[in-house]
């Protein structure tokens, strides 16, 4: 078995946080240029569009449902294999929505991404 | 049969640990070398990893036990748990995950201290993170209590030392590195704990049939039942009923004599006994309101003051108060990459809605069968009774033994992450904290939560936990959503928000466990007061740091590219990496 060196264990924030290596992209970002300001600002811009998007399908669920139930009681009457109806939708019929809305935001988040590196690369 | 159960339980236990062990040895290493690894496993995990472990971690006490629990007390009312639990992580991908990961900060104080350039945030944030974290581990507390004096009789501190035990042993040995295996485990065990047991009880309930629990009548007793009281109780009986007693009724001691209850409120004694022939109507306990069964199937068929208004602020609370939970967080930052952070998300949300129909079935197979926990208050307690019940001998004894053990693998697996996350944070906030500081502040996560258990009572667990989801959501949430996406946010506006929101949420925690609760709309915004604070703290936050302009700190715009440019553009840099 190898040797294994001892080493001493000490919290990498004795001293305050340490600040972040520099981020050298491409010449117009890394020097903060108004172009690079603008590439940075328009990536942002794309991904809080995908957030407020995601954001407004749950809000938009959570916040009908309740009221539809709320509104309409009968439909805790009408039974679908034994099981009401709320139940069933409650149960098993919401969290599909949930898994989609992910995976949607996963694939526009990414490729957002993507079409950000090409631009900043390509330029 | 309680030697049965319990060696049942040991064996699962062993069992899992024995296959955790193997698994350490053969693929990673077991043991914390660095501090990296101690506090978020060298950044290597991968996504499917990290779900399962996420989601074991998310996967409490009050998910396990108490979500059942609260669906035999409250009925439809309480589906809507599920979903906003899972919504949360919908929230929390859209608007942290990545940007979070990216900072390459090690903890949510770190991230404040970082973003803001202010050392003060960092303990006001720390000071948020153990009120959460606290709020978090008293439920695992009261699940630990009931789960071992329902299955063994023990006295309810047995429970609680025992969860002290084995979550400092873990903790305190091996770091984050070896909880992502125990965690990652300990999902697929809780899974199948409920799974298998589920399947067997409603084969039987479909072959042998049972009570609808929907028909419009008060729950009763399906066969004789004698019921043993194990505190001085005001119990509320829906309908003249026959009962003989053995103890105290009413201040009037009987000898296993038969009495008429009449309908309304009566006093029970501790220790008393009351043996109800089948059929009789199930006397309630306070707490708990009388529904009729197709009441109980209706989304706000009554039972609660201002339902509509207590489900929002609920639902509002566990969608924003998900991202702010510190074990949950501090996982994210152990993926490669921002990339792989968000990729984890969708699997977590595939695992819990796998494991979340199964709360749910209990809950309604437990109206059925267990009723009488309706009269104990120990709602908590529906899976774990459910087996025995309906399964007779040694089946059912196995099964009950499966079950204890998924509740006891949840109250270690949840009380392990927020243990970690809280003894990381702390000893982060200490000049030159180490390990030594790391097991120290273990022992302050568990100790302020083992002294709050005693008031506890029969509060619901799956209650309490709305109470950390609450204060995470008015505290920690517009922190960080105002942190990633607004330039103008500064310290002196964090600070004050977190102040104020932190201090309302927590107020009105502590008035729900420990005082009495008003009655009408002052005790509903009061048990459910996310929907007043989250729009007050957000306020505070944007019109301090307006007010404050001068205090934006100077590296915003470098800390906003951080954020949110993907790691291939800042991998540039010749033997560095960012995290590192």
């Amino acid at each position: 078995m190898a040797e294994q060196r001892r080493v001493t264990v000490t919290g990498p924030r004795a001293r305050g946080v340490r600040v972040p290596p520099y981020p050298r992209v491409t010449r117009d970002i890394d020097e903060q240029t108004e172009l690079g300001a603008c590439y940075v600002r328009s990536l942002m811009r794309a991904q809080f569009r995908l957030a407020l998007a995601g954001c407004g399908v749950v809000a938009l669920v959570i916040g009908l449902l309740p009221l539809v139930f709320a509104l309409l009681p009968g439909l805790a009457a009408v039974k679908l294999f034994g099981v009401p109806l709320p139940w069933l939708v409650l149960g098993l019929g919401v969290q599909p929505l949930w898994i989609a809305a992910a995976v949607g935001h996963v694939r526009g988040a990414e490729r957002a991404e993507r079409d950000f590196i090409d631009l900043v690369t390509r330029s | 049969m309680i030697i049965l159960v319990v060696v049942t339980t040991l064996t699962a236990v062993t069992g899992l640990l024995g296959a955790v062990t193997v698994a350490c040895s053969l693929g990673r290493t077991g043991t914390a070398r660095t501090t990296s690894d101690f506090l978020v496993a060298s950044r290597s995990v991968t996504p499917l990893w990290n779900a399962s472990a996420i989601s074991s971690e998310y996967i409490s006490a009050a998910a396990f036990l108490g979500t059942a629990g609260l669906v035999l007390a409250y009925g439809a009312d309480m589906l809507w748990l599920p979903i906003g639990a899972a919504a949360g992580y919908v929230v929390l991908l859209v608007l942290i995950t990545g940007p979070l990961r990216r900072s390459g900060v090690y903890t949510l104080s770190d991230f404040a201290e970082w973003r803001l350039g202010s050392r003060s945030m960092r303990h006001g944030v720390s000071a948020c993170v153990c009120f959460i974290g606290w709020f978090y581990l008293l439920p695992q507390f009261q699940g630990a209590g009931v789960t071992l004096r329902v299955v063994a009789g023990l006295p309810v501190w047995v429970g609680w030392a025992m969860v002290v035990v084995v979550v400092l042993g873990i903790v305190l040995s091996g770091g984050m590195r070896s909880i992502t295996v125990v965690q990652a485990f300990q999902f697929w065990f809780k899974l199948l704990a409920l799974a298998i047991p589920a399947v067997a009880l409603v084969a039987i309930w479909r072959m042998h049939g049972g009570p609808d629990p929907t028909r419009p009548h008060p729950p009763e007793f399906v066969r004789p039942t004698t019921v043993t009281v194990a505190f001085h109780v005001g119990l509320h009986v829906p309908m003249d009923t026959w009962g003989r007693v053995d103890g105290v009724v009413d201040g009037r001691r009987y000898d296993g004599g038969e009495v008429l209850l009449t309908a309304g409120r009566h006093v029970v004694d501790e220790g008393s006994r009351i043996a109800f022939p089948a059929g009789a109507a199930v006397p309630h306990v306070q707490r708990i309101p009388v529904q009729c069964g197709d009441k109980w199937a209706r989304p706000f068929g009554g039972g609660r003051d201002h339902p509509l208004f207590g489900t929002y602020s609920m639902l509002l609370g566990m969608l924003l108060g998900t991202m702010g939970l510190p074990h949950i967080v501090i996982r994210f930052y152990t993926n490669r990459c921002g990339r792989a952070a968000r990729r984890t998300v969708p699997l977590v949300l595939v695992m819990l809605s796998l494991f979340y129909v199964f709360p749910t079935l209990y809950g309604a197979l437990g109206r059925a069968f267990t009723p009488e926990l309706l009269m104990t208050g120990d709602a908590d307690a529906t899976i774990l009774m459910l087996p025995g019940r309906l399964i007779p001998g040694a089946a059912g004894h196995l099964f009950t033994g499966l079950v204890a053990a998924g509740a006891f693998a949840a109250f270690v697996s949840t009380s392990c992450g927020v243990v970690v996350a809280i003894a990381g944070t702390l000893s982060q906030g200490v000049p030159g904290g180490g390990v030594r500081e790391f097991r120290l502040g273990a022992c302050v996560a568990i100790a302020v939560p083992l002294a709050l258990a005693g008031f506890l009572g029969t509060l619901p667990a799956a209650g309490l936990v709305t109470l950390a989801f609450t204060v995470s959501a008015c505290s920690l949430c517009p922190l960080l959503v105002l942190g990633v996406w607004w330039r103008r946010l500064t310290a002196a506006g964090a600070g004050t928000g977190l102040a104020v929101g932190c201090a309302c949420a927590v107020a009105a925690g502590l008035a729900q466990i420990l005082g009495e609760r008003p009655a009408g709309w002052w005790g509903a915004l009061l048990a459910q007061p996310a929907i007043a604070v989250v729009p007050l703290t957000f306020a505070v936050m944007i019109v301090v740091s307006l007010l404050t302009p001068a205090r934006v700190p100077a590296g915003v715009d470098r800390a906003m590219m951080r954020l949110h440019l993907p790691e291939e553009l800042l991998l540039s840099r010749p033997g560095r990496r960012p995290g590192h």
